[in-house]
């Protein structure tokens, strides 16, 4: 079989070397030439990929081998243009990530158009087969991006995000729901000008990220557009985006109770003196705790469209706090919220009065203990020859 | 040690009658319930605390049992208060509230205080204790004051929406400080001072049995408590106060409610020391 293609080959070959003799141009060789020869496995899936549909020949992508004078070709052949019909893909990819890499390093593990959409079995991103399938992209793009080798070696800061993006609830929505709504790689980073975060023109720069967040979650963008975070972001100071408080790759259902508890932690990165304060009282203590009825950050403050305290729309202005308040608090009233839920016993300027009770009960804690430190560190030595007098007499009325 | 048929007749003395120990010992458990369930949330970053909270239930359980102690030890407070009034207005026991039989402090306390220290030092004898000691007066009067305050604090906190009828909402934040400050005076008191003078100390260790029992030994409360002997001896009102020793079965019971609150406390009081010092 292997004998008679290569003699086939070598008959095709010599044919059209001699009819080359005559041509001015050497003709191409025909799908029938190559396969005389490349009988492999690689090239089954030809005539189902969407090339093979379309009725594209082997030399249409292998281009220099259209004019190749001698077969066997002795060297391996260009890698395939795939700009000569996909120049618009092609220019974008240039400019992104993927292309800059390979462009700084050739030995880069950077995806090529091959590494992400097959070379032979190419298949149009709405088969359910395809590498680019909207279900099957993620796995595409974990072939690398989940290898901790590859990660490793292409020093991808981010890490093995895949993983992160597995378990969460948009990768959740796609693996187990099936919905082609959800978001995969591509719905944030693009497909083919992928951009690092830090780059202005990525869709997940910072900035962008409610714009890029909000083309599906068009609601939650709108309100967090009055928010204060929206304002301060849109005056060039650094403010929450979604992926601050959500994450990016791992994001988690808002209505279970991991969340709820999770969150505080991440108003906490850039609220620091707040979060301080909350955990010094009793909320705080019973969150921290594991305890899910009990005000958090949001509950008190508002989420996507928080607000300034100042500004009358607040859930936390003065005016509002019976309401907000009265929430969890049935009862409460214009005494109930005089209660400082961030008071600071270490503030004096903020809570005068809960600083010097503090400073009281620590005054009397000291005092009881130093007393009776001094007064058991003397009893103790004293009571030990108590023992041993007493043990010692009792020995001599035994005896 | 010989067998308990060869020793002679054991005398003892009645130091606590059973309304007393019935009392101390709802006053323990209620204590260690409070603190089993009210410290986590003081240290509630710790990760012990969070795993204890978890153990038993989660905060949503751990609150109930909190308020559930400490209604018990309302209970206990107000039995105890309207046995001492009763005492007091009724019996007319005025020796409950001045003398050698009294729990409130008088200048003898000072002066046996000072004189303990010498005693500490190696400068003098033992202090002639009666009756009650100046640390059995402080840990009396640590409880009762501790008693109004967690207590009160306590209340407040469990009622906002009572209080703040009349109060301002700032007063619940006063309370939150001086409820868990007042707290952690208390069981650190209790599991450390309070451990070390009645049970832990050399002479006594490992527990003093007296307060589960209410009996003391003749000869001990010779020693320790010299001048409520002579008292007692004088008056001719010991042979009244002579009981039987306790029952083998009543001092298996003290042993075992002793040993689990002890080690439950010192348990406690390491967990709040190795809470604080991450602080």
């Amino acid at each position: 079989m292997r004998t008679g293609a290569a003699r086939t080959a070598l008959v095709a070959s010599a044919l059209s070397f001699a009819l080359g003799a005559f041509a001015a141009e050497p003709a191409a060789p025909t799908d029938a030439d190559c396969l005389g020869c490349h009988e492999g496995a690689t090239l089954e899936p030809l005539p189902d990929s969407v090339h093979g549909q379309a009725g594209l020949s082997c030399v249409d992508c292998h281009a220099d081998l259209a004019r190749a004078a001698e077969f066997p070709h002795p060297d391996k052949p260009a890698p395939p243009q795939c700009a000569s019909c996909h120049a618009e893909p092609v220019e974008r990819y240039a400019e992104g990530v993927h292309a800059r890499a390979l462009r700084t390093n050739a030995d880069s593990p950077a995806a090529t158009c091959a590494g992400c959409h097959g070379s032979h079995d190419i298949l149009p991103a709405r088969d359910p087969a395809s590498r680019t399938y909207h279900l099957n992209l993620a796995g595409t793009c974990g072939r690398c991006h989940g290898d901790e080798e590859t990660i490793r070696a292409a020093g991808i800061a981010a890490g093995n995000v895949p993983a992160q993006f597995e378990d969460s609830i948009h990768g959740q929505a796609l693996s187990r729901r099936g919905l082609v709504v959800a978001p995969n790689c591509s719905s944030c980073h693009r497909a083919h000008d992928i951009h690092p975060a830090a780059d202005a023109r990525s869709p997940v720069f910072h900035a962008n990220v409610p714009a890029t967040c909000g083309r599906c979650h068009e609601g939650i963008r709108n309100e967090y557009d009055t928010s204060v975070h929206a304002q301060a972001l849109a005056a060039g100071r650094a403010a929450a985006v979604c992926s601050d408080c959500h994450s990016a790759h791992g994001i988690k259902a808002t209505d279970v109770p991991a969340w709820r508890l999770a969150v505080i932690g991440e108003c906490g990165t850039c609220h620091e003196e707040s979060i301080r304060t909350y955990r010094d009282g009793f909320h705080g203590q019973a969150s921290a705790l594991g305890f899910v009825r009990v005000a958090t950050c949001s509950d008190c403050h508002g989420d996507h469209g928080i607000r300034a305290e100042a500004d009358a729309a607040s859930q936390v202005h003065p005016a509002n706090l019976v309401a907000t308040c009265g929430r969890c608090h049935p009862g409460a009233n214009a005494n109930f919220v005089r209660y400082d839920p961030h008071a600071d016993a270490r503030d004096r300027e903020r809570s005068p009065a809960v600083y010097w009770t503090s400073r009281l009960m620590k005054l009397l804690l000291a005092g009881v203990f130093t007393f009776f430190g001094v007064h058991t560190a003397l009893w103790f030595p004293r009571s030990w020859r108590e023992r041993e007098a007493t043990s010692r007499s009792n020995g001599r009325a035994d005896g | 040690m010989a067998a308990p048929t060869a020793e002679p007749a054991r005398r003892t003395v009645l130091r606590f009658d059973r309304y007393d120990r019935l009392l101390h010992g709802l006053l323990m458990a209620a204590f260690l319930g409070l603190s089993l369930t009210g410290l986590p949330l003081l240290f509630a970053d710790a990760r012990w605390a969070q795993v204890m909270a978890g153990l038993s239930g989660g905060y949503g359980v751990t609150s109930v049992l909190h308020r559930l102690f400490a209604t018990l030890l309302i209970g206990v407070f107000a039995a105890h208060l309207g046995r001492v009034l009763r005492r007091v207005y009724v019996h007319k026991e005025l020796g409950l509230l001045w003398g050698p039989d009294s729990l409130v402090p008088q200048p003898r306390d000072v002066v046996q205080m000072a004189q303990h220290f010498r005693y500490f030092v190696g400068l003098g004898p033992r202090p002639r204790f009666d009756r009650f000691t100046y640390w059995e007066k402080f840990d009396y009067w640590a409880v009762f004051w501790g008693m109004g305050i967690i207590g009160g604090s306590g209340l407040l906190l469990w009622f906002p929406g009572l209080f703040s009828r009349f109060l301002p909402g700032w007063v619940f934040n006063l309370a939150f400080i001086v409820h868990g400050e007042e707290a952690l005076l208390a069981t650190v008191f209790i599991f450390t001072v309070h451990f070390f003078n009645g049970h832990l100390r050399p002479e006594k260790f490992p527990m003093d049995t007296v307060i589960f029992t209410g009996r003391v030994d003749l000869h001990e409360l010779e020693h320790e408590r010299p001048a409520e002997y002579a008292r007692l001896v004088a008056s001719g009102r010991l042979e009244e106060k002579l009981v039987g020793p306790p029952s083998p079965r009543l001092r298996r019971v003290g042993v075992a409610v002793g040993t689990v609150a002890i080690l439950l406390g010192l348990a406690m009081v390491t967990l709040t020391v190795y809470a604080l010092l991450q602080h």
